[in-house]
């Protein structure tokens, strides 16, 4: 074997008398990855911080060893001078929200060129054709004239392409990639995967590529370390890990991986009745640009139904207009044209005062567990709410018990009533997020990709809830995602969106048996396969 | 199981708001300063050894000794009596004029912030406006319309300070009025009324309240301009800024004319910054957590 790239030895950070990581050790070979997997709070992030010198948290003690092959560097305890030495010339960094990691304000040249001419001293012309070259090589077209371009004008993919340019300009010896496709559409993701593999082949890079999802790793790592509350809990070859896990928690990771094949159990409603009609449906916006107002046709001409007690699952990337449609049917946006009915209603053309019967009937989770909730309410005020509103449980006593009710529907004990929402975790806010939804009883769920931040492993359980939910109450969901295992799981009917128009309607099981869109297929394509890649080539 | 990510620590123990303020000690010292003050503001002309217009030119200028513990002034009137019976005066054109423009200023900021469209512009328009006049030429505008007095100086500062507030409140308004949570409730057919009262206030508080302890202190010196050009309160009657004023004349021959008024000024708004730190602290639940924790360990 090669002598490892970074080789990290007991390696534990403590904050006050927490151990946050506790006694981590591994090795990244040359041209080889590393997968670190673990839920949120595991220690991942932390782990990978401690062991490049990068961790800045207060009061944090790091004890242990991290070695870098290339000068033979230690990196744990090191002096700022030798940390700025090595910090993008022989460690390279990817990101996960490629929205932030760029300085809105400089061109791509100056943010790439920067560690060429403080690492390598090249001059700006040389160090423009470098940056270039890497553009190039991170698969941005035209990459000359884009040298001159701002972060805003490159979409989320690109920007997370630049980063990897960023990150690779100095031939380093480690990258490290933190959740770099968390935050990227899966179509993205997988071209994002296949260009860090190439890279790698190409120059001999050690990765360690961080991911809570055990699909992702499975798509990118030789090697694979599974976290849990800090500690290593198993560490093997990806192929080993998938065909003889030996740590529960690691079979937990490999059961929360959404998969291709598992359908939706049978709609909750026998013989049902058509609850919501939406036809026609049309959507444009009106922005401001450069060259004058410009009119974005957000939905364009769209047209579905959902039956009483099932599912209907919206997908498409971002940008394809399908959390537009949840706006519009909930009134954030007018629509320029078209009708939807909900039972009798119609939701477009409904006279002012019967506004608030109708917000009654449709409820509404968003994809952010942390924004959706107000950080200044308890959780039995945010689940008031509605309540109060909709005067359903008058009386503060009532409430409170109803509150109570709803908390332990959605899995939560009551006494979360008193918590504010940053004493829980994602998974537990998003449940909030449901009980608030489910408070006034409607009659239709909106779901905008309201598992999509949520770990793997969390997002199943939610999953799990929400079929659940919809088996005891008769709900019926429009189920909003990009992720199409997650969809098949979840629906009954599936509308693949794109650039605004419906591509492909049609039942889930003859959807995902034989896709007619080329842009279904495309998607399906983009969802981590079972196998792990490395056993293509074993 | 579905509830396997619930973590079954034991309830959390609630503390009352006024418990965890009093629980820091900062917090503590500063609003007993400022009940000194008031109660001061109250009795100071008892408290006062002299008269304030006792003039006495042969004890003029006079450096702090046993008969005149903070000295005298130019005209030989004792500098601590002036201090005490100005506290009411100071202390009042303070809070009113501050709490005239934090009303006025949240409103239009909130009602601009929240509905956005034709009313924002307009609302911000005439901001602008207000924005453009100098602070000093506005205020003196005013003076000259209603005549000087405490009631026209108090009112003349807050209409002078509402514009900042506006601003603030508008600008923190916009960005909480996009908030998911927000969003949410719309969706759920809640009134604006209840989005204002339970999301929007409490997520703008915090800001506002940095900005009402940094105005009192600006206040305070507004005040203090106006006097000077005669159209403030009105001599003899003393007040804090007004004296620092006068005193910027002896200040190579006499330094507790100008450092005694200066430092009840400093005293005052030090209090009232650290009183409203503790009480944005408080109103803070993430803050609250760790102040709770803390208590509890």
């Amino acid at each position: 074997m090669t002598t490892p790239a970074l080789s990290v030895r007991d390696l534990a950070v403590r904050i006050g008398r927490t151990r946050i990581v506790d006694d981590v050790s591994f090795d990244v070979h040359p041209g080889q990855t590393l997968g670190l997997v673990g839920e949120s709070g595991s220690g991942k992030s932390m782990t990978v911080l401690a062991a490049t010198g990068l961790l800045d948290a207060p009061g944090a003690v790091v004890t242990g060893s991290s070695r870098l092959a290339l000068g033979d560097v230690e990196l744990v305890g090191a002096g700022e001078r030798t940390m700025r030495r090595v910090h993008g010339k022989t460690v390279g960094f990817v990101f996960q929200d490629p929205s932030t990691s760029l300085n809105p304000l400089l061109t791509l040249e100056r943010q790439i060129t920067e560690s060429l001419q403080t690492h390598r001293g090249l001059t700006r012309r040389t160090a423009r054709a470098r940056a270039a070259e890497l553009l190039d090589a991170v698969g941005i077209p035209d990459p000359d004239s884009r040298l001159d371009g701002y972060p805003h004008q490159l979409s989320g993919g690109q920007r997370q392409r630049v980063m990897i340019a960023i990150a690779l300009a100095c031939d380093p010896q480690v990258l490290i990639a933190d959740e770099p496709t968390t935050a990227l559409d899966v179509t993205t993701q997988s071209q994002i995967i296949d260009l860090v593999r190439a890279l790698q082949h190409d120059m001999g890079t050690a990765v360690v590529w961080i991911s809570h999802d055990l699909g992702v790793i499975g798509q990118v790592a030789d090697d694979v370390t599974v976290l849990q509350k800090g500690r290593a809990v198993e560490q093997a070859s990806i192929m080993e890990v998938y065909d003889t896990p030996r740590h529960s928690y690691t079979r937990q990771l490999l059961e929360a991986r959404p998969l291709l094949g598992a359908t939706a159990p049978p709609p909750a409603v026998t013989d049902p009745d058509v609850l919501l009609t939406v036809s026609n449906l049309d959507v444009r916006f009106t922005v401001g640009s450069p060259g004058g107002r410009r009119t974005i046709h957000a939905v364009d001409d769209v047209s579905f139904r959902i039956d009483r007690g099932s599912t209907l699952g919206l997908v498409g990337e971002s940008g394809s207009g399908k959390s537009t449609v949840a706006a519009a049917l909930t009134g954030l946006v007018v629509p320029h044209a078209g009708q939807a009915d909900i039972a009798g209603t119609d939701i477009f053309t409904v006279k002012r005062r019967d506004v608030k019967a109708l917000r009654r009937r449709i409820g509404m989770v968003f994809q952010d567990p942390f924004s959706s909730l107000n950080s200044r309410n308890t959780v039995g005020t945010a689940i008031a709410e509605p309540l109060r509103v909709h005067r359903r449980a008058d009386g503060s006593s009532a409430r409170r018990f109803e509150v109570g009710r709803l908390l332990e529907l959605v899995g939560l004990p009551s006494a979360f009533a008193t918590r504010y929402p940053h004493e829980l975790s994602g998974g537990q806010r998003q449940r909030v997020s449901i009980a608030r939804a489910l408070a006034v009883e409607p009659e239709l769920l909106i779901l905008d990709e309201s598992t999509a931040s949520l770990d793997v492993s969390v997002q199943a359980k939610i999953l799990g809830l929400l079929q659940r939910l919809q088996r005891e109450l008769n709900l019926t969901y429009l189920f909003i995602a990009h992720d199409l295992a997650v969809v098949q799981q979840m629906s009954h009917d599936v509308l693949v969106m794109q650039n605004g128009r419906a591509v492909e309607y049609r039942p889930a099981p003859e959807l995902f048996a034989d896709p007619a869109d080329e842009y279904t297929r495309r998607l399906l394509d983009a969802v981590p396969p079972q196998r792990p890649r490395a056993g293509d080539v074993a | 199981m579905t509830t396997t990510d619930i973590e079954t620590d034991p309830p959390r123990k609630r503390v009352a708001a006024w418990r965890l303020l009093l629980s820091n000690p900062v917090t503590v010292a500063s609003v007993l300063i400022l009940l000194l003050i008031v109660v001061v503001a109250l009795v100071g002309g008892w408290l006062a050894p002299y008269g304030i217009n006792e003039t006495n030119v042969a004890n003029a200028l006079q450096p702090p000794n046993g008969r005149h513990w903070l000295g005298t002034d130019d005209l030989g009137r004792d500098i601590l009596s002036r201090i005490l019976v100005a506290t009411q005066v100071s202390l009042r054109v303070a809070v009113v004029s501050v709490a005239i423009a934090l009303a006025a200023g949240l409103l239009v900021g909130v009602v601009a912030g929240y509905l956005r469209g034709r009313i924002d512009t307009v609302l911000m328009r005439v901001v602008d406006v207000m924005f453009a006049f100098p602070v000093l030429l506005l205020a003196m505008a005013i003076v000259a319309v209603l005549g000087p007095g405490l009631t026209t100086t108090m009112l003349a500062i807050g209409v002078v300070y509402t514009p900042i507030f506006a601003r603030v409140a508008r600008a923190a308004t916009l960005s909480v009025a996009v908030e998911p949570f927000v969003q949410v409730s719309r969706t759920m057919g809640t009134g604006n009324g209840y989005i204002l009262g339970r999301h929007v206030l409490p997520n703008i508080a915090g800001t506002m309240i940095v900005q009402t302890s940094l105005s009192l202190a600006f206040a305070l010196l507004a005040e203090a301009a106006l006097s000077f050009l005669g159209l403030g309160v009105q001599p003899p009657q003393p007040s804090w800024g007004r004296m620092l004023f006068d005193a910027q004349g002896f200040l190579g021959q006499a330094w507790w004319m100008s450092v005694f008024p200066g430092a009840a000024i400093f005293v005052t708004v030090l209090a009232f910054n650290l009183a409203g730190d503790g009480l944005r602290d408080v109103l803070d639940p993430k803050q609250r957590t760790m102040l709770e924790a803390r208590r509890n360990r």
